[in-house]
């Protein structure tokens, strides 16, 4: 009713300012299931076009898996479609909190609660446990969903810089009147593929009496010997206060997220969390299928362990090819253009030679570090990356950056 | 003054800025150059707290007041002479 031609134009402005800005995202619509191979239609109302994925967070190929696929079935059968209402009203079946055992075993912690997503975790996690008194810690490269579960909760906020562990004792030590501290952390930061130093930083975390949360999205089932992910990687398996995850990405890619970790601190987002009070939970269908993934990861590492050999065989491949790529050994693995129109050509290019990649730039990452940011899954073969490899050494070369240095890459088409 | 302003100076440099950044200057804009974050903000108020030994409500410590090393100087000042 109220929407006078006034505020339409406005916001008509502000979304060409957007564009203008070279900043306008735009969907493109995948016409199968997902997985290594894919159809899509971009852009809209092109023909379908068969090209390799190589930027999901499939991790371990269990998307489409037949038998998650069909647990997902029998829960729909036997569980139905919805719940329509929250957890505490009439809205808990047995599986959700079968669900939440099975996380806090493989995650080695005390206790889990679901949530409707990760970000939802991030958001109540904070304001559930936490009081004005308290002051929250946080890497400067933690993804946004903290950042917005950072910002809903009344304690003091500081930060330091990405993975400076002298930096951060600092801050430790500069917040030691506060009643309580906790430190926050990617577990696998999402844009550089780096990981945490979560040894360090449960020996300063327990050097200085502070929490310590970490957002194991980007690891969960697949980092560490056996993919219990990053604490795992790191040798300080149940010595980690708070983990927050998701199931939207390795564990089945579908939705949901959990805050898993000591007993009273689950037991506290239980009585507090908003996002968890308010909103109805995981899905029967969703949580039957997780349910079934976490068997499959229980049963073998071999998913796990075909990723590891992948992403190896392609941060290789791309290293003796002559691109500049971030230093890592997760399956997130970033090709630097630096410049943010040289991300997005060359991310069309791919698209021509068959590879779906897709450019980075600023504000998602930093000003002058556009990229490529590859993904690696376990449901690819040795063939897919080999054509992709092919795909961009081709387009390297088209862009003439094989071989160049950052330097000399941005002498050609600046930051 | 100078004193004062060549400490935050270096405080600001060592806290905010990577290895690669250019130098900044006193007048350089900290918040509204996208130098200090908002949220960043407050680990200066403190050092700034702890190392004068006094309190910046935080209906002063707003975005403006902490835009440059020149206004910082300038708010720490206020303070220091009311404690005087």
């Amino acid at each position: 009713m109220a929407y006078p031609d006034k505020i339409r134009n406005a916001y008509q402005e502000q979304l060409k300012g957007i564009q203008n800005a070279g900043l306008f995202k735009q969907e493109r619509f995948i016409h199968s299931p997902q997985a290594a191979d894919i159809e899509v239609e971009f852009p809209t109302g092109a023909p379908l076009k068969k090209v390799i994925n190589m930027c999901s967070n499939n991790y371990l190929g269990l998307s489409s898996h037949p038998d998650v696929v069909k647990a997902a079935h029998e829960g729909l059968e036997s569980r139905g479609y919805g719940m329509s209402s929250v957890r505490f009203i009439c809205g808990t079946q047995d599986i959700h909190r079968e669900l939440e055992r099975r996380m806090t075993e493989f995650l080695g912690t005390e206790d889990t609660l679901l949530f409707p997503s990760c970000m939802d975790a991030n958001a109540g996690v904070f304001e559930a446990v936490l009081t004005k008194d308290d002051v929250m810690i946080s890497d400067r490269l933690v993804h946004a969903s903290l950042i917005d579960g950072i910002r809903l909760c009344s304690a003091m906020h500081d930060t330091y810089k990405h993975s400076d562990m002298a930096h951060l004792e600092e801050k430790l030590q500069l917040h030691a009147d506060k009643r309580l501290k906790m430190v926050i952390t990617d577990g696998v930061f999402s844009m550089d593929g780096d990981t945490a130093k979560l040894d360090e930083m449960v020996a300063l975390c327990e050097k200085y009496d502070a929490l310590l949360l970490v957002d194991d999205s980007h690891s969960s089932g697949f980092i560490g010997k056996t993919g219990r992910g990053t604490h795992e990687k790191c040798g300080v398996m149940g010595k980690i206060d708070i983990i927050t995850t998701t199931f939207g990405k390795a564990l089945g890619g579908a939705s949901g997220g959990c805050v898993s970790g000591r007993r009273e601190l689950v037991e506290m987002c239980r009585q507090r969390a908003r996002p968890y009070l308010f909103s109805n939970t995981i899905a029967p269908v969703v949580v039957s299928g997780v349910l079934k993934v976490m068997e499959i990861l229980s049963a073998s590492t071999e998913r796990r362990d075909k990723l590891e050999k992948n992403a190896a065989y392609w941060r290789k491949g791309l290293t003796e090819a002559g691109f500049v790529l971030r230093e890592g050994d997760t399956p997130i693995i970033p090709v630097m253009l630096f410049n943010a129109k040289l991300s997005q050509d060359f991310s069309k290019a791919l698209y021509d030679e068959g590879i779906y990649a897709i450019g980075f730039f600023f504000p998602v990452v930093p000003q002058g570090q556009a990229r490529i940011r590859t993904q690696i899954s376990a449901g690819h073969e040795i063939g897919h990356l080999d054509r992709a490899l092919d795909a961009f050494i081709k387009v390297g070369k088209k862009f003439n950056i094989l071989g160049k240095t950052k330097q000399e890459i941005i002498q050609m088409y600046g930051m | 003054m100078e004193g004062l302003k060549d400490t935050i100076l270096q405080y600001v440099t060592k806290e905010y800025l990577e290895d690669d950044s250019e130098p900044i200057d006193f007048e350089t804009p900290l918040i509204s150059g996208g130098i200090v974050d908002s949220f960043s903000m407050v680990s200066l108020k403190r050092f700034l707290e702890n190392k004068y030994n006094i309190q910046i409500p935080d209906d002063k410590a707003t975005p403006e007041a902490f835009d440059s090393v020149t206004k910082i100087a300038s708010l720490v000042e206020d303070f220091v002479g009311k404690k005087g």
